[in-house]
């Protein structure tokens, strides 16, 4: 016997809506608007006592608020979104949905700085990509279709914050989306923000990026017009070629599947953290093998926090393969 | 108690990377005092007067002290309650007769007065016993404002500077006194000292004809305090140093020092007895430097009561930031009083300095005095040392010392060294 996670009336375990308030006990999603902020029950000096402002009564380091640190755990999947250490806000946001039998979906959607109200519009874009694809999931659509569908409809949800008058700083943001089926992972993308698959062995089917860049840089890239290493260094390097929001007109994901022959992690990202770890050998050795997805989540964090935290750092997820719970 | 004090702190609390020192100007103005005053059974004030041989040259100076004195009483509202006390090499009452105090009415008033008018003078001046007995005669008074007059001529001879000190160090915090020096031959350090320890105010009543306008305007202002034994508890982080507070307007009163231990990274320092007034503090901390991005409350201000009432609240703030735009960016009130602090200290030292004879220390210091009263617009101040010094180009505090000071001018510069100019909020 456990609870309903909406109303905490009773349930049983057979039951797929709760009897009380007839909530959907099969799915389980990250709240619309995100979720709320991670009040620390510790302040990282240790001390406990935290003031009606949020600053610690022991070393008076303000605590995360808001969207400054969220944190959201489902089973086999978790994510986190930090302000970091130089921005003023968070502008990432995430979203993530568990339907039981069924599989996962989850959203990472990174704030055009440039824009007006980036973390509305990311926010908004998440949202709405999770509802079509928990939907999508409950009534097993195809999930590259379900894919270029929340895409469709986050690029309509981030669209609508945009005011007549300014449609140059348009909120927009960048789009990334994996869905876990039966059988492996549908990734879907626009913009910069990035998807890896982290094996656990990875002897038959090793580490590897699943994204390519929407950006300049890697554009020209593979033109063949600058290499790697020049692109890195470029100032376009992080300039975006496609993106999500009012000014984007008509976009369709990049869409790839992934069928990984073992077990593993798929790990959506904005860029704070893969600027730190940019190649998938940088990733697998920083990380620990054997956690949980929410330890490696902010595993990963931390270290994108210690190297400086320049920007907004998100980092969700998905265990994959190898028999795992769906 | 409906008394408000609002806080308001006035700081750029973003820190370049490493940096660890915050200065803020917290303002703190109490407001919503009753319109009638609070209930005269909460008051008492004692007048202490100099009675010692010297009061007698020229004899108008006692004659002025008694009219004075006479003012004060009957500046007293119905009810609260009163002494007054002789002052000379010891300390005896004068009215009532007993160790004690009268509540004041129209029959008491009058027979305080007559007591007053036969007052003669006879003997020294020890000033730490005159004190002590107004702290005995004020421990009766159960109300919380508490209030005593100062009035002497001379120094204090009868007794050691460490005497005085013990006696101090034993009363401060019990009342408040308020101190005036008549003529020009007593000691401003000695009545500073009394001042600031007992929290009140020091002035030179240099003619002893205004000496009944200030005693009253004096009892008026003890008349309209609504809260008495005020603290400033202040909050800082582990780690942090309190680099200074001091009160920096309406005078520059250094507090460091009178911390007291209040719990966890907590201390209070006295600030007396408020009517609707509005004081400020500079308050600056020495904290952990923490990382760029990371903000830190660096210090909390709250006013409380002897009670433990807190009466209003303020947050002094600390960012780390790499835009240097922000981090260099200077508070005007913090400038604004650090300049006035300074210019307190410069001419106190001029004044040492033109006293022992330095005129080269004495020629600079009050120059920057004038240069720093000229760029404040603090008027008052400039058309003091302007009696003290040739002012040849305001400015820059080009200056040269008068040949000749008259020690009224002198002293009054000293006394008022301490009070500021008030910064203008907002605009210029």
């Amino acid at each position: 016997m456990t609870n309903c996670p909406e109303c905490d009336e009773p349930v049983a375990a057979e039951d797929r809506f709760c009897e009380s308030c007839g909530r959907n006990l099969l799915v389980r999603t990250t709240p619309v608007g995100g979720p709320d902020g991670t009040a620390a029950a510790l302040c990282a000096c240790g001390s406990t006592e935290i003031d009606e402002e949020g600053f610690c009564e022991q070393c008076g380091r303000a605590q995360p608020v808001g969207r400054d640190r969220m944190e959201f755990v489902l089973p086999t999947i978790a994510g986190i979104s930090d302000r970091g250490r130089r921005r003023a806000r968070n502008e990432d946001s995430m979203a993530f949905g568990h339907v039981h039998a069924r599989g996962v979906a989850a959203i990472v959607c990174d704030g055009v700085a440039s824009s007006e109200r980036a973390d509305e519009a990311s926010q908004a874009a998440v949202d709405a990509a999770n509802a079509v694809l928990v939907d999508a999931l409950v009534e097993g659509t195809d999930p590259e279709r379900a894919t270029v569908l929340a895409v469709a409809a986050a690029n309509r949800a981030a669209g609508a914050l945009a005011r007549a008058e300014a449609p140059d700083v348009a909120p927009s943001c960048t789009y990334v989306s994996a869905m876990r089926t039966d059988d492996g992972a549908v990734v879907g993308w626009v913009g910069d923000s990035r998807a890896y698959w982290l094996a656990d062995v990875g002897n038959a089917t090793p580490s590897r990026r699943l994204t390519k860049d929407d950006t300049w840089a890697a554009q020209l890239v593979a033109d063949g017009v600058l290499t790697e290493a020049e692109a890195v260094n470029d100032r376009r390097s992080h300039v975006l070629s496609r993106w999500l929001g009012g000014d984007s007109g008509q976009v369709s994901p990049h869409v790839v599947a992934l069928r990984p022959e073992e077990s593993g992690v798929v790990l959506l990202c904005s860029d704070g953290l893969w600027n730190y770890l940019p190649e998938v050998e940088d990733l697998d050795a920083a990380r620990t093998r054997g956690t949980t997805p929410v330890e490696l989540a902010r595993e990963l964090t931390e270290h994108a926090l210690a190297a400086g935290g320049h920007d907004n750092i998100t980092v969700v997820v998905i265990e994959v393969g190898g028999g795992r719970g769906r | 108690m409906v008394a408000e004090f609002a806080v308001e702190v006035f700081q750029n609390e973003y820190l370049t990377e490493g940096a660890r020192e915050v200065d803020a100007i917290v303002t703190v103005a109490a407001s919503g005092m009753p319109a009638a005053g609070v209930a005269p059974v909460d008051i008492a004030q004692v007048v202490i007067v100099d009675c010692s041989g010297s009061m007698r040259y020229p004899p108008t100076k006692l004659d002025a002290a008694k009219k004075a004195t006479a003012t004060a009483i009957d500046t007293l509202r119905d009810g609260v309650s009163f002494a007054v006390v002789e002052g000379t090499g010891s300390a005896r009452m004068v009215y009532p007769t007993h160790r004690g105090l009268a509540v004041a009415s129209p029959r008491t008033k009058t027979e305080a007065k007559r007591a007053v008018r036969v007052l003669v003078s006879d003997g020294g001046t020890a000033m730490g016993r005159w004190l002590a007995l107004a702290d005995q005669v004020l421990a009766g008074h159960e109300g919380p404002l508490k209030h005593a007059i100062l009035l002497t001529d001379g120094q204090n001879q009868h007794e050691t500077p460490a005497q005085l000190s013990r006696t101090l160090a034993s009363i401060s915090g019990r009342f408040t006194c308020d101190c005036r020096g008549v003529g020009t031959d007593w000691q401003v350090d000695e009545l500073r000292k009394i001042a600031e320890a007992m929290l009140g105010t020091v002035d030179i009543v240099a003619d002893s004809r205004g000496l009944a306008d200030d005693f009253r305007a004096m009892t008026a202002t003890a008349m309209g305090k609504a809260v008495g034994g005020v603290s400033l508890r202040l909050w800082t982080p582990e780690g942090a140093e309190v680099r200074f507070l001091k009160q920096v307007s309406p005078t520059v009163l250094d507090l460091t020092d009178r911390r007291t231990e209040a719990g966890p990274r907590t201390g209070e320092y006295p600030t007396g007895a408020w009517g609707a007034e509005s004081r400020d503090y500079h308050l600056c901390v020495r904290v952990r430097p923490a990382g760029v991005g990371d903000r830190m409350l660096a210090g909390r201000v709250s006013l409380v009561t002897p009670g433990g009432d807190v009466l209003g609240q303020g947050r002094v703030l600390a960012v780390w930031t790499a835009d240097e735009a922000l981090s260099t960016r200077i508070n005007r009130e913090v400038a604004h009083y650090t300049g006035q602090a300074e210019l307190a200290e410069v001419i106190q030292d001029g004044l040492e300095a033109r006293k022992a004879g330095d005129v080269e220390t004495a020629t600079a210091k009050l120059g920057r005095a004038v240069a720093l009263a000229t760029s404040s617009g603090n008027t008052d101040t400039a058309k003091l040392l302007a009696k003290v010094v040739e002012v040849e180009d305001p400015v820059t505090g080009t200056v040269r010392l008068r040949p000749r000071v008259a020690d009224a001018d002198e002293m009054t510069l000293d006394t008022r060294s301490t009070v500021t100019k008030r910064v203008g909020k907002g605009g210029g």
